[in-house]
């Protein structure tokens, strides 16, 4: 963390960091919504019958769906049919082989956005997929994952080297008809990543998928599929960012984690799309559905999130938790500034004997930002010995910010164990003073003490994305303070 | 009933209802009830789509035609004194289905500046004093229930304390219901209203005559002006075959303090909605409560803590208990306005499950949008601590009575706030009888 003093007024005015956009061949389908779209997107990625059918189902469900209002953000209506739903870059159409045959200024977009493609990857050690707008642009150490059994792949190639598999799990978790988000993303979803995870076998490296919305008025809306064989253990990490524009974005994503006897899953999301500007012009709207279920004995799904960016978030990633001694885990740091709109948390439904979850949530509020923590815990009359134990905790930066915590909380059995527990703070005077008073400036000082209030947080993080979203946090309160 | 045939059938009550009023209510009045008929028979009873209706359904309540209880003479000295509160030296008033009973009543020796009186009585002789309070805080908007309430009253009683008048002793207010037809309904309505620096206690309490099963609606509206003392007692304790929807409006100015005992025992359905504005600094509540869900009894309670005014204060401490087939509902929200800084709000929700076809849901919620706040809240739902249970064993104690020790002491903690033994000890006797010993314990286990 850097000591020296800060303008703060050229703090408020720094600009998103990967406001960015890269001006390269585009294919992109017109705006609008109808069965046509669908085929034609099917048709793109080559698909089977049974997708585009799959897919064709879910439209005309969501055709008989309405838009949630329930959460506590607000935003003019969408309309759907302004959206383009397919946006690829040109040199997609034949296929990179290698590395070497990725378009450069792809490449380039990805070096700056510190993704490390080529050979800082093996340093980091980390398997990254990369989606560029709607289609997958590359997969990196496939051989190597290949020895160990492990498939880490684009959803599409998924499609087409796995369809059994894909047909198997596929809307298993979030059914197509789900709510009215996935819905949408199931009718039109065109990429996103897909990990199978042999018996038996532990992931030797973390996995990870790079989001990046490139292309103006499109919206993204990927699928993640991660399946995780009895015995095996994966850790999973996606990052996301979009250029600076001043309309608002739609980004729909599905992701669906599956658990089987003893094998564990952790995921972990480090979310920085564009969140508008400071009077709330422009931004992503991310309403995600994701869900993890943790099928087997023994099993364990932990998410964490680190929800930095979006103007509005929407999202409740969530645990299923159907086998006996199954763990279910949500650790949740979400930062809002200017005029961010948070609605997230999660949901433990408790279905197997001795079931276990935690969910630890730090909401932080600064500028006009409204921060709400929604939750749902619920326990099933068969879950013998289930045990939840809830912390959510909010600091609200200033006084035109709002922090909100609604957790539902349902309880059937008599052996259940269900604590929460919320506070709301602000950052105590007497805390800054201490720090000032040890030469440390007031920026900084308050840097600190948020890392503090996240530390729980970030200790559940892969080491190298710990230190990015340190860093992540401090950008995104700058200006929230003096 | 169809709904066809129920929204005929309501529409013909209030017809009836405007024929029976009295001629001479003044045009606010008549204004504000005509207004709330027309607002329930466009809204309807709440369905649990509604997210404050989320875990009640108020159908059984719904697919009823009610209409208002009979009038019953048969109560008498002998039952007023089995209902109430053995040894509570009080101001009383009796209402059997909701009617003032004047020769069951005892109102002898109020201080000066002090009115108790029945609001159907006020209404015919004296309305005007009540335009400023009587429908103000309750508004028709809050929920059906509340319209109706304000459509069909015509009775309840009216409390009110001038500037500095302490009221030496509490006022009871007994509601009798011994309707046995499950069509008959009532709604009472109480006015609270404390002047600068008053004290009172209000005891409004709900008893039956054993296998009444009649539907209450009541509204109660309370402000405490500047520096008032208040201590309302909330007690519901019907019949099991019961209805009852109860909602509480509280306004509070500077520095006042109202402390809420909220206790519900009986009842087959029964819903409690708490709403108190503290809307000037100083203001303090305290909301304490206790729901029993045992048998075939839903309960719930809301409660809304708004938070107005900076330097405010709440402090909310419910406790429930599911047993047999029951079901128990809290949600606790606390909205702290921009602007209202130093507030201070906690608020904790405790639940204890005994049995595997009970339910508890519980909601505590903090919105809040002020950063100078200290504002916690918790909410627990489990069981009884093995590690109690197991010092009364070593203390060769039955493992079925430690249960019962253990459940009731549970309980009584809400209960021990209480500042009038005779109410307490009382309340205390009707809640150990409603823990049966057997078999809730054993299959809790």
């Amino acid at each position: 963390m850097s000591t020296q003093p800060h303008d703060v007024e050229q703090l408020i005015k720094r600009e998103y960091k990967y406001g960015f956009s890269t001006d390269i061949d585009q294919e992109i389908l017109p705006p609008g919504l109808n069965e046509d779209v669908i085929r034609a997107i099917s048709a793109k990625k080559g698909e089977p019958e049974f997708m585009l059918n799959w897919r064709l189902e879910a439209y005309r469900h969501w055709l008989t769906m309405k838009e949630p209002s329930w959460a506590h953000v607000h935003y003019p209506k969408i309309d759907y049919q302004a959206v383009s739903y397919y946006a690829a870059p040109k040199s997609k159409e034949d296929a990179p082989k290698s590395l070497d045959e990725v378009d450069p200024k792809l490449l380039e977009t990805y070096e700056k956005l510190g993704i490390p493609l080529h050979e800082r990857a093996r340093l980091a050690g980390v398997a990254v997929d990369a989606v560029f707008d709607s289609v997958s642009v590359t997969t990196t150490f496939k051989e190597k994952l290949g020895e160990a059994g492990v498939i880490f792949c684009s959803f599409s190639e998924a499609v087409h080297n796995h369809p059994e598999l894909v047909q198997k799990y596929l809307g298993t978790v979030v059914p197509a008809g789900d709510n009215y988000f996935a819905a949408l993303n199931a009718a039109v979803f065109s990429d996103g990543s897909f990990v199978y995870i042999p018996k038996g076998v532990r992931c030797p490296m973390e996995l990870s998928t790079y989001f990046r919305i490139n292309a103006m008025d499109t919206g993204q809306f990927e699928r993640t599929l991660i399946i995780a064989e009895e015995g095996s253990h994966v850790s999973y990490l996606e990052g996301c960012t979009a250029p600076q524009r001043d309309r608002n974005q739609l980004h729909a994503a599905v992701v669906e984690l599956i658990a089987l006897d003893d094998a564990e899953i952790k995921y972990s999301t480090v979310q920085n799309w564009y969140p508008g500007d400071e009077e709330g012009k422009g931004g992503i709207y991310n309403f995600v559905t994701k869900r993890g279920e943790c099928r087997g004995r023994n099993s364990k799904i932990s998410w964490t999130q680190v929800e930095a960016g979006s103007a509005i978030t929407w999202k409740y990633p969530s645990c299923i938790l159907l086998g006996d001694n199954s763990v279910g885990e949500f650790y949740s740091v979400a930062v809002g500034n200017n005029m961010q709109q948070i609605d997230s948390g999660t949901k433990m439904i408790h279905v197997g004997k001795n079931t276990h979850s935690t969910i630890i949530s730090k909401g932080i509020s600064a500028g006009r930002a409204n921060n709400a923590y929604r939750g749902l815990v619920k326990v099933t009359g068969g879950a013998d010995g289930a045990r939840n134990y809830t912390q959510c905790d909010s600091l609200l930066l200033g006084d035109r910010c709002g922090a909100h915590t609604y957790p539902y909380i349902e309880v059937k059995n008599p052996s259940a164990q269900v604590e929460h527990e919320a506070t709301t703070s602000k950052i105590g005077d007497d805390q800054i003073f201490y720090l000032k008073q040890r030469g440390i400036s007031e920026e900084d000082a308050v840097n600190m003490i948020v890392n503090g209030f996240c530390k729980e947080v970030f200790g559940e993080l892969p080491m190298e994305f710990a230190v990015e979203a340190q860093a992540l946090l401090a950008v995104s309160l700058e200006g929230a303070v003096g | 009933m169809s709904a066809n045939a129920l929204s005929q059938h309501y529409a013909e009550q209030v017809q009836h209802l405007q024929q029976s009023l009295p001629g001479s209510l003044p045009d606010w009045l008549a204004g504000r009830r005509d207004g709330a008929a027309r607002r329930f028979a466009d809204a309807g009873f709440p369905d649990p789509r509604m997210e404050e209706w989320k875990y009640t359904n108020v159908r059984p309540i719904a697919t009823k035609p009610f209409g208002e209880a009979p009038v019953d003479t048969g109560v008498s000295a002998a039952d007023v004194s089995a209902l109430g509160f053995q040894g509570l030296d009080a101001y009383r008033m009796v209402f059997v289905n909701g009617r003032l009973r004047t020769d069951l009543s005892d109102l002898n020796g109020l201080p000066d500046g002090a009115t108790v009186q029945g609001l159907g009585d006020a209404i015919s002789h004296d309305p005007a004093p009540l335009e400023p309070i009587l429908g103000t805080l309750a508004h028709d908007r809050f929920s059906s229930f509340t319209a109706l309430n304000m459509a069909f009253m015509n009775d309840g009683a009216l409390v009110r304390l001038a500037r500095n008048v302490r009221l030496d002793r509490p006022v009871h207010l007994l509601m009798i219901g011994t309707a046995g037809n499950a069509a008959s309904w009532s709604h009472p309505r109480i006015l609270i209203h404390a002047g600068e620096g008053a004290e009172a206690t209000v005891i409004e309490h709900y008893a039956d005559i054993a296998g009444a099963q009649g539907f209450t609606n009541t509204v109660t509206e309370l402000r405490a002006e500047a520096g008032a003392q208040v201590r309302h007692y909330l007690l519901q304790d019907h019949a099991d075959g019961a209805y009852h929807v109860g909602s509480v409006f509280i306004q509070q100015r500077r520095d006042s303090r109202v402390i809420s005992h909220n206790v519900n025992l009986g009842g087959r359905l029964v819903r409690h909605d708490l709403n108190v504005d503290l809307t000037e600094p100083g203001a303090e509540i305290v909301l304490d409560g206790l729901f029993l869900a045992g048998g075939r009894q839903h309960v719930d309670t809301h409660t809304r803590v708004h938070h107005s005014s900076p330097n405010t204060t709440s402090r909310e401490r419910y406790r429930g208990i599911g047993q047999g087939h029951g079901r128990g509902v809290f949600k606790g929200r606390v909205l702290v306005e921009r602007g209202a800084q130093k507030t201070d709000a906690q608020q904790h929700s405790a639940n204890l499950l005994l049995s595997p076809n009970a339910e508890i849901d519980t909601k505590p919620e903090l919105e809040i949008y002020a950063d100078d706040v200290k504002c916690a809240h918790g909410a627990t739902v489990g069981q009884l601590d093995t590690t109690s249970l197991y010092y009364l064993r070593s203390r060769g104690i039955g493992e079925q009575e430690a249960r019962e020790m253990l459940v009731f002491a549970f309980a009584d903690e809400v209960l021990e706030r209480m500042d009038l033994p005779p109410v307490r000890e009382s309340i205390e006797a009707r809640l150990a009888a409603r823990l049966p010993g057997g078999q809730a314990f054993e299959t809790g286990a």
